[in-house]
């Protein structure tokens, strides 16, 4: 094989599974270990600047860094990274002096952002240090988009994300509630140097069933009914509830039933477990409540009875699968009628885009949703930008965030003239981790311990009030033992071939059989044949240039490493060393200045 | 030494052997050597050998003496017997620790001052009685822990870390043991698995008493230019005599390990041995032919390695003695014990 090219930042980047998994990619083992040293402020701080709401994050991310991450690998949990995330929020220190701040002289660009949710919001925090003026266009009366208006307030409550919204606010943004933007041809005309759209995708998918008209006052589209909750619009609903859907807003359903009223709650799901899209942990809360999850049942009609929504038809399923776990038959057994008196409709969310004039060079696609660039996030008009889940369809907060940030180097580059195609490079900053013949700058011995789980309120207590947030966060004694579990896999082993002497020490050593001097060979070979098979082809494999002394290589599999550091301990010429890598993510204001400035965009 | 233990994280794709064991249920405790240690390889590759053989831990005995090397049976086997011994003792240890019970299998670690200065009786005598046990030399040439002096294997013009030159000639433990008729004699590399592994393997299945000789580069004291036992000199100057191959006692012989000038020497629990000769003039089997061919390149600067000698009919200690197959500890306590009666009668006989 090719001698791997470790000065390419994306290698050890992706040895960083949570980092490499993590949209934003936020520092986690950096992070986690500043958790470990108490310094929560530091912490918050880092993962504020890849994730921007570590507080809201800690609480209701969709955490794609946990399934990735090798603590899951190695035994079968992963770290609690997500609620790590809301240790260091919950325990920091005041942080007003450390937040970016706009100057004083303004850069002369205005850029009118539409919707106040997470990825406008990540906009505007990465512009306006850099002097730009925000306007934020929002059709509530209050901020925080989907944040605020789907996500009940016993997972986020409003002070959380009133806090870290107002920080970015605070920085002199123009926020104007309560103002839906009705026409772009109208916004284009104000002059503003950029636009970007992060109005999400704010309408929910209708199921039309005979009955639905009939029964429509005790049938509910699941994010608007959530909204009207959380606005306190509703509230209460009947005894009976159905829900149907099994993503994550059907689970923010069903425990928002039980906590307006609600006795029995069923969520109706039309295949098994294994096609669920809401998260594993979102259906654990969910099923902890008492929640019903009735799989195979395809919904047939809508039963009204004297004008009133009585109950629900529907067809019970059956599948088959071929090997892969596909379906590939289906086939009806019978009907049940499931008694309701609501039901609450969570299957799916769409974009909507009514005040885009169709004739101003913004392009949209055959399902209606515009054409925007995954790179740049421009639509086809200049000057155009578009991001969360405005851009590509319903997403998460996360996928947000990293839509606003790189929106926001586009417009950054745009305003100055630049090819917006162009994206700043990826850095990385590599030191030595070694203070001492065996002593390293980081907990490097193994923790067994269990993955701990967040204390909630108890079940009896959590219904008595709407916003009673049910998860109490990890306790001292909790998340000290938590911290341990990461596998610190940030501080890389890096290899300098022309130091080994080939004694096998580090091969010898290496818990997990990740290590193999051997021949070179094609990949797929190597893969065979080294100390442990590398059977996960997702997981990269290290190979060195040839070894001094035999001319053979230096093997790696990166899948199982511990980062334990004992391959550096045990090795007598330094070949080996634990080095801190830090990802060095490239931000709007992190551009070089530019001269030519570009035109207004409506003119 | 490393502070922290090795995690006991298990990879799930590592093999299982006949017992159900893996690999890392024939580790021992963590090395007090030197990093870069060619002795901690050697750990390696009896822990590779014994899971191979699949052997019960708790059936394995582990000796040792006094030096470096003699630290090496804490690492490896930990649910094994040990006993370390003083030094250069470790043979006599052995020989009554096999009178007592020939049932268990028998690894004395020792290293070039153990065994060719201060146990060089000890060492030939174990020898000389077919003593059923491998012995190991962790060969480096020097006194490591007392700071890398010359030790009796040291070649002439070696030179020392500070850069005094060797003048005595060294005591080869192959050509002596040949000499003393040795059944079992081997050389091989501590930087060599793929060598050395099969060997350990046909030494611990051959009965009577298995010598094998491991270059084992000292990286603290013995590793730098003019060393004749360092990590690069030894891989220029190596030079394999036969290639050793082990095949157990229900495996077939495979049509790709018998080709060429393979000899198949069977062993005495029905497991083969196949020795691959580099030089076709090479015999295995014949005691004078394989001193000459050691002496001769010796001279010439080589480091010949290989299963050198295997002579399987010689019988061992327990056979030549005539003492009882069954292990003391499992003899009845009145057949241990006869009582007056008994002693006076065997009293009588040497009246």
């Amino acid at each position: 094989m090719q001698p791997t090219d470790i000065s390419n930042p994306s290698y050890f980047h992706k040895v960083v599974d949570c980092q490499w998994g993590c949209p934003a990619h936020t520092d986690v083992p950096g992070y986690i270990r500043l958790i470990a040293q108490g310094r929560y402020t530091e912490s918050y701080m880092l993962n504020r600047q890849a994730n921007v709401f570590p507080g809201i994050l800690g609480r209701v991310c969709d955490r794609p860094c946990e399934p990735a991450c090798r603590r899951g690998r190695v035994e079968e949990k992963p770290v609690a990274i997500c609620r790590l995330k809301r240790v260091a929020a919950d325990l920091r220190d005041e942080i007003d002096g450390l937040l970016p701040r706009a100057p004083e002289r303004k850069n002369g660009r205005r850029v009118a952002l539409v919707g106040a949710g997470p990825a406008s919001l990540t906009v505007a925090n990465d512009l306006l240090p850099l002097g730009y003026e925000v306007v934020i266009y929002e059709a509530l009366e209050v901020p925080g988009g989907l944040m605020r208006s789907n996500i009940p307030s016993f997972r986020l409550p409003v002070e959380v994300l009133d806090e870290e919204i107002g920080m970015i606010i605070g920085m002199g943004a123009d926020l104007r509630l309560g103002t839906p933007v009705k026409s772009m041809k109208a916004l284009l005309a104000e002059g503003y140097d950029a636009i970007f759209v992060g109005s999400g995708a704010p309408r929910g998918k209708n199921l039309r069933l005979p009955g639905r008209e009939e029964a429509a006052a005790n049938i509910h589209i699941g994010i608007t009914w959530l909204e009207s909750v959380a606005f306190g619009h509703i509230g209460k609903i009947g005894e009976r509830v159905l829900i149907i859907g099994v993503g994550n807003t059907a689970m923010d359903c069903c425990r928002t039933s039980l906590r307006l009223g609600a006795k029995s709650v069923k969520v109706m799901a039309r295949k098994p477990r294994q096609f669920f899209k809401a998260s594993e942990w979102e259906l654990e809360d969910a099923e902890e409540e008492h929640v019903e999850i009735v799989v195979n049942h395809a919904p047939k009609s809508f039963v009204v009875e004297g004008g009133r929504l009585t109950g629900m038809v529907f067809e019970k399923m059956a599948y088959e699968f071929d090997g892969r776990g596909r379906i590939t038959a289906e086939k009806v057994l019978g009907e049940e009628l499931i008694p309701c008196d609501d039901v609450v409709l969570a299957i799916g969310q769409e974009n909507a885009f009514p005040w885009i004039e169709r004739e101003l060079g913004i392009e949209f696609d055959k399902w209606d949703v515009p054409v925007v660039d995954a790179t740049t996030f421009e639509g086809t008009r200049r000057g155009v930008f578009f991001g969360g889940d405005a851009a590509f369809g319903p997403k998460n907060i996360i996928w947000s965030v990293e839509h606003g940030h790189q929106a926001a180097i586009s417009i950054h580059r745009y305003c100055q003239g630049g090819d917006i195609r162009e994206r700043p490079p990826y850095g990385m900053n590599l030191a030595t981790a070694k203070m001492g013949i065996h002593e390293w700058s980081f907990s490097n011995a193994y923790d067994a311990t269990a993955r701990r789980v967040v204390p909630q309120v108890d079940l009896k207590e959590r219904f008595r009030k709407l916003d009673l947030e049910v998860e109490l966060g990890f306790t001292a004694e909790q998340f000290t033992k938590e911290v341990e579990r990461c596998l610190n896999c940030d501080i890389q082993t890096v290899f300098t071939d022309k130091l080994c002497i080939e004694c096998d020490a580090c091969v010898d050593i290496c818990p997990t059989r990740c290590l193999t001097i051997t021949p070179d060979g094609t990949e797929a070979e190597l893969r065979g044949r080294l100390s442990a098979p590398a059977e996960n082809l997702e997981q990269s494999l290290f190979v060195s240039g040839p070894l001094p002394q035999t001319g053979r290589v230096m093997v790696k599999d990166e899948n199982l490493c511990l980062h334990c550091s004992l391959c550096a301990e045990r090795c007598p010429t330094g070949a080996w060393d634990m080095q801190k890598f830090t990802l060095t993510v490239p931000y709007a204001g992190d551009l070089p200045a530019q001269a030519t400035p570009r035109a207004k965009t409506g003119t | 030494m490393s502070y922290i233990a090795k995690p006991k994280v298990v990879h799930p794709g590592l093999p299982r052997n006949e017992l159900g064991l893996s690999l890392r249920d024939y580790e021992g405790g963590m090395s007090t050597l030197c990093a870069g240690c060619g002795h901690d390889s050697i750990t390696a590759a009896l822990v590779q050998a014994a899971f191979e053989l699949s052997i019960p831990p708790h059936r394995m005995a582990k000796l040792s003496g006094i030096g470096c090397s003699s630290k090496t049976p804490a690492y490896f086997a930990s649910a094994s017997h040990g006993f370390n011994s003083v030094h250069g003792r470790m043979a006599s240890v052995a020989t009554g620790a096999n009178a007592a019970n020939n049932e268990l299998t028998y690894i004395g670690v020792s290293g070039d001052g153990d065994t060719l200065s201060i146990g060089l009786g000890q060492f030939c005598h174990a020898i000389r009685r077919n003593l059923n046990m491998l012995y190991i030399i962790e060969n480096n040439g020097v006194y490591g822990l007392t700071k890398g002096q010359f030790s009796a294997s040291a070649d002439v013009g070696s030179k020392a870390k500070k850069g005094e030159v060797n003048q005595q000639p060294p005591i080869d433990p192959c050509l002596l043991a040949l000499s003393i008729g040795c059944t079992f004699v081997a050389r091989s590399f501590s930087g060599d698995k793929e060598h050395l592994v099969p060997l350990l393997k046909a030494g611990i299945r051959h009965r009577g008493f298995a010598m094998i000789d491991v270059i084992s580069p000292c990286v603290t004291f013995n590793d730098h230019e003019g060393s004749t036992k360092s990590y690069s000199f030894t891989r220029q100057h190596y030079q394999p005599a036969v290639y050793a191959d082990y095949v157990p006692p229900a495996q077939e012989i495979r049509s790709g390990q018998a080709a060429g000038s393979v000899q198949a020497v069977t062993m005495h629990d029905g497991s083969r041995v196949l020795l691959h000769k580099v030089g076709a003039d090479y015999d295995a089997t014949d005691r004078l032919a394989a001193f000459g061919y050691l002496s001769r390149h010796q001279a010439g600067g080589a480091i010949v390695t290989g299963l050198l000698f295997i002579d399987e009919s010689q019988p061992d200690m327990h056979e030549v003695q005539g003492t009882p197959a069954e292990p003391l500890n499992s003899v009845s306590y009145a057949r241990l014990n006869p009582g007056q009666r008994g002693l006076d009668s065997i009293q009588a006989r040497f009246r």
